[in-house]
């Protein structure tokens, strides 16, 4: 009885997810339209450059050749420095999309800096280069998004909802609309120009597989996030502790790990195939991929090595080798909490808010963190949006300020504040009505919200209008990166504390069935 | 004005923001040249300047329209009424950002006319329809906020003219002979005004043959560059398929002014000709409206007989067809039938873009 009428709200939810998914191309299509970074800025361009780059590099030179120095591949212009699986990628598009069009723009060499027809900024929209963005939307981040919008309702929102059982169609398709319209992700992939929906797809796509006990799927999805973009493994930790409590629950723990771990292996051994002739060409590939000569952050990032190097010079106070050993003992020891409880009581929710903890704990304590790799956080912020609508409003709002000197400097301005818009404007649509309202937080805590959120708005009012005083060029960014610090270790702190509270739920929960 | 319009109307705003680097037709250029035109020159010069390809030629209202426009262009963007038109000197350019600013500006009074149609309605659900249909009308984001020009606007001054005309049934309900010949010439006289405000001044300077010449551009040939799906391409596709046509395709669709001949086997078809056509194909619509005039019909009635103008007009743009599928779309969800009509007619439209 109760399935069939969760059959029926399902069909009747799916007029309106397709609306969702079309607006949510739509606006994406009209970011793209805008400039991205580096645009008409030689030398060295920007990310966009860097992504025309590698397609020439991919397209021209044989796998093995191209992570290494060389006279067609000069690693310190855009050289490669994402897993092979970013190359595969690059390879594809410029296979399918480029170099049948427009062969010149992806010419060994002579294409450096090659803006015209591979760009739309022109006014003339060329196709080939819409297709590549839209592509990897289509194919990866929106089946993704679909996917676990639903198993969410099967596995966790059933359990949730009062004793009608009657899922709200309008509930799935907010909840798909905070995953697909998130600003962040749009202005970073279309407006700054990356690849993230990819490797955040393949995340989404295997937490969905989790949520629907397809572990051996999860981990292949996972492995592939993994190889797309090392910094999928923010998400790393969340994903192990996971898998390892639930298998450590099943009847032979050492099979199911080996089983997961097979399938890991199998994956890697795959991608790096055209590597694995020789140690040396491993590690080759790996220096590229962990940069560590760049430093312990780059630019301004709101996590706390940069904050806190406004009172404490951390890179003049220790060598690279024992900041990497501090950084790491950090990371894992905030990140411990989080994986001791999804090792002890493995459960959906708990595992969100799991992956949310690991992805933030990586952002705040990590080497070499950039201001993009709020990313990665804000992910789980998203998936958890029917349970901590407000944590989600916070965290977008924080780290879309977190990223506004960056979006400044592409000129993405008027994107930047028209697609808040319309993330706030579709937040409070349906939030308001549909999702109980959470018992009023103490009066403290809102006077300190309403404080940042003045702060914020004062900064952005701030940074765009005001010239910094001399002596301090950067006094704009450090003050913004230091809000938005506060706003983030008080919301980690939250989170963690919400996920061993979960512990003691569902252990009540089994207490109550026990009693029955 | 109600929360849920506000919210239409924000989200859409937030897209036409998205959508101001997109592509722009010459229209752009036209209209930034009229905004430097009437700013910099006495209106007695607007029709009469031809230092640029892009003559004024639309009537003196949308004229002054503009003129409001550069009053506070010309204090925010000097440049966008500079007759130069300098190049921009950053890569943002800021009368882009002006005049696309002007469109998505002037679409309040389009949803003022919105709110004004929809009020009467019981059911939110209605007026959410209307909303997503003329608010957030692909046709007019496409041709307005895309192509570059000021429809929104001009089809808000409609519909709220339409909305007046549908309260007016409490007005005229059952008044005399006598008190409706009185309302008749007090409209007359209303009419009489707004024409003398607009075309008075040119009046005064002698310049209304020129004005007349430059909003009736007969010379301009049957047929628009861009063809309307209008009776006219039908004809002249039967002509071109069944007999041998002497004058040359390219003349027939010239955009620009100049006497072009058409039809070599068909009649020659006159101005005057597509006149009466298109009164021919009103006149059953105006005979029923006389004989029993319904508020409530007004909007059907209305966009009827802007259909028949556009199927059998001299020199008609495709974008004309947003007259009638703008105000259809508050009469579409009145019936099954009524949906399907707005349904064809938009799609037809639609994929003239």
């Amino acid at each position: 009885m109760r399935s069939a009428a969760a059959e029926k709200t399902s069909r009747m939810e799916t007029p309106a997810a397709l609306a969702m998914v079309g607006l949510a191309l739509l606006v994406r299509v009209c970011v793209s339209m805008g400039p991205y970074s580096g645009m008409g800025n030689p030398p060295k361009y920007g990310d966009y450059e860097a992504q025309r780059h590698w397609m020439e590099l991919s397209a021209h030179l044989p796998p093995r050749d191209w992570y290494r120095n060389g006279t067609n591949n000069d690693l310190s212009y855009w050289g490669l420095d994402y897993p092979p699986l970013s190359a595969y990628q690059s390879l594809a598009h410029a296979r399918l999309f480029l170099l049948p069009f427009s062969p010149d723009s992806l010419a060994l060499r002579s294409s450096r800096g090659y803006e015209s027809p591979f760009s739309y900024c022109t006014h003339s929209l060329s196709l080939p280069s819409l297709y590549l963005l839209l592509s990897s939307d289509l194919l990866i981040f929106f089946p993704a998004a679909l996917s676990f919008v639903y198993m969410y309702q099967a596995a966790i929102g059933r359990r949730q909802r009062s004793g009608d059982g009657k899922a709200d169609d309008s509930v799935v398709t907010w909840h798909l609309a905070m995953i697909l319209f998130n600003p962040a992700l749009i202005l970073i992939d279309h407006g700054h120009f990356q690849y993230n929906c990819i490797s955040l797809g393949f995340t989404l796509g295997a937490i969905a597989a989790i949520l629907s006990k397809k572990d051996l799927l999860a981990s292949l999805l996972f492995s592939l996030a993994l190889n797309h973009k090392q910094m999928s493994a923010y998400f790393a930790p969340a994903f192990f502790a996971h898998l390892l409590g639930k298998s450590l629950k099943r009847q032979s723990p050492v099979f199911e790990v080996f089983k997961l771990g097979l399938v890991v292996l199998l994956t890697f051994t795959i991608v790096w195939s055209p590597y694995l002739y020789s140690m040396k060409a491993v590690m080759e590939v790996l220096s590229r991929l962990a940069p560590f000569e760049r430093g312990i952050y780059e630019d301004y990032v709101a996590n706390f090595w940069c904050t806190s190097s406004i009172l404490v010079k951390w890179k003049i106070l220790f060598s690279l080798h024992s900041l990497k050993l501090l950084s790491s003992g950090a990371t894992i020891l905030i990140t411990l909490p989080s994986m001791v409880q999804q090792i002890k009581d493995p459960s959906d929710l708990g595992f969100l808010y799991a992956l949310f903890n690991s992805s933030f704990s990586f952002y705040l304590f990590s080497f070499q963190v950039h201001e993009k790799s709020i990313l990665l956080p804000l992910l789980p912020a998203t998936l958890l949006a029917l349970r901590e609508p407000q944590l989600l409003g916070l965290i977008m709002h924080f780290a879309l300020l977190s990223m506004y000197p960056l979006l400044c400097r592409d000129r993405l301005i008027f994107q930047y504040a028209a697609l808040l818009a319309l993330f706030v404007l579709i937040f409070f649509r349906i939030n308001g009505s549909h999702i109980k309202k959470k018992e009023s937080s103490p009066a403290i805590l809102k006077f300190l919200m309403t404080m940042a959120m003045c702060c914020s708005f004062t900064l952005h009012y701030i940074y765009m209008i005001l010239q910094p005083p001399e002596k301090y060029p950067f006094l704009f960014e450090a003050l913004i990166m230091a809000l938005c610090f506060s706003q983030f270790a008080m919301l980690t702190v939250y989170t963690n504390m919400k996920q061993w509270m979960l512990l003691g739920i569902s252990s009540e929960i089994l207490m109550e069935k026990k009693n029955i | 004005m109600e929360a849920e319009l506000w919210w239409f109307i924000g989200t859409v705003t937030c897209l036409k923001v998205l959508l101001h680097p997109s592509y722009r037709s010459t229209d752009y250029d036209v209209h930034r040249h009229w905004l430097a035109l009437t700013s910099s020159l006495p209106p007695s010069k607007w029709y009469t300047d031809e230092s640029s390809p892009h003559t004024l030629d639309y009537p003196p209202l949308f004229a002054a329209f503009e003129y409001l426009l550069s009053l506070p262009a010309s204090l925010v963007v000097p440049s966008a009424v500079d007759l130069r038109h300098p190049e921009p000197s950053s890569t943002v350019d800021p009368v882009v950002l002006f005049q696309r600013s002007t469109v998505a500006l002037s679409d309040l009074l389009l949803f003022l006319g919105v709110y004004l149609s929809t009020r009467k309605m019981a059911e939110i659900g209605r007026r959410r329809v209307v909303y997503l249909l003329i608010v957030w009308s692909p046709a007019l984001l496409m041709v307005d906020h895309v192509h570059f020009q000021y429809n929104g606007f001009l089809l808000g001054i409609l519909l709220v003219s339409l909305a007046c005309l549908e309260k007016g049934r409490d007005l005229m309900g059952g008044g005399g002979l006598k008190r409706g010949l009185l309302r008749f010439v007090a409209m007359g006289v209303v009419v009489g005004v707004v024409f003398a405000a607009s075309f008075g001044p040119f009046v005064y300077y002698g310049q209304m043959q020129q004005v007349l010449r430059r909003l009736f551009p007969f010379g301009r040939g049957l047929c628009h560059a861009y063809w309307a799906p209008n009776f006219w391409v039908v004809a002249f596709l039967l002509a071109k398929l069944g007999f041998s046509v002497t004058a040359s395709a390219a003349s027939f669709t010239g955009g620009l002014v100049g006497e072009s001949s058409t039809f070599a086997v068909l009649p020659q078809v006159t101005p005057i000709v597509t006149f009466l056509l298109v009164m021919v194909a009103i006149s059953p619509c105006l005979w029923k409206a006389w004989r029993n005039p319904q508020p409530k019909h007004i909007i059907r009635w209305v966009a009827y007989a802007y259909t028949c103008g556009f199927l059998f007009g001299w020199h008609v743009h495709e974008k004309a067809s947003l007259h009638f599928v703008i105000p259809l779309g508050l009469v579409a969800i009145n019936s099954l039938e009524d949906a399907r009509h707005y349904f064809v007619l938009s799609i037809v439209r639609l994929n003239r873009e």
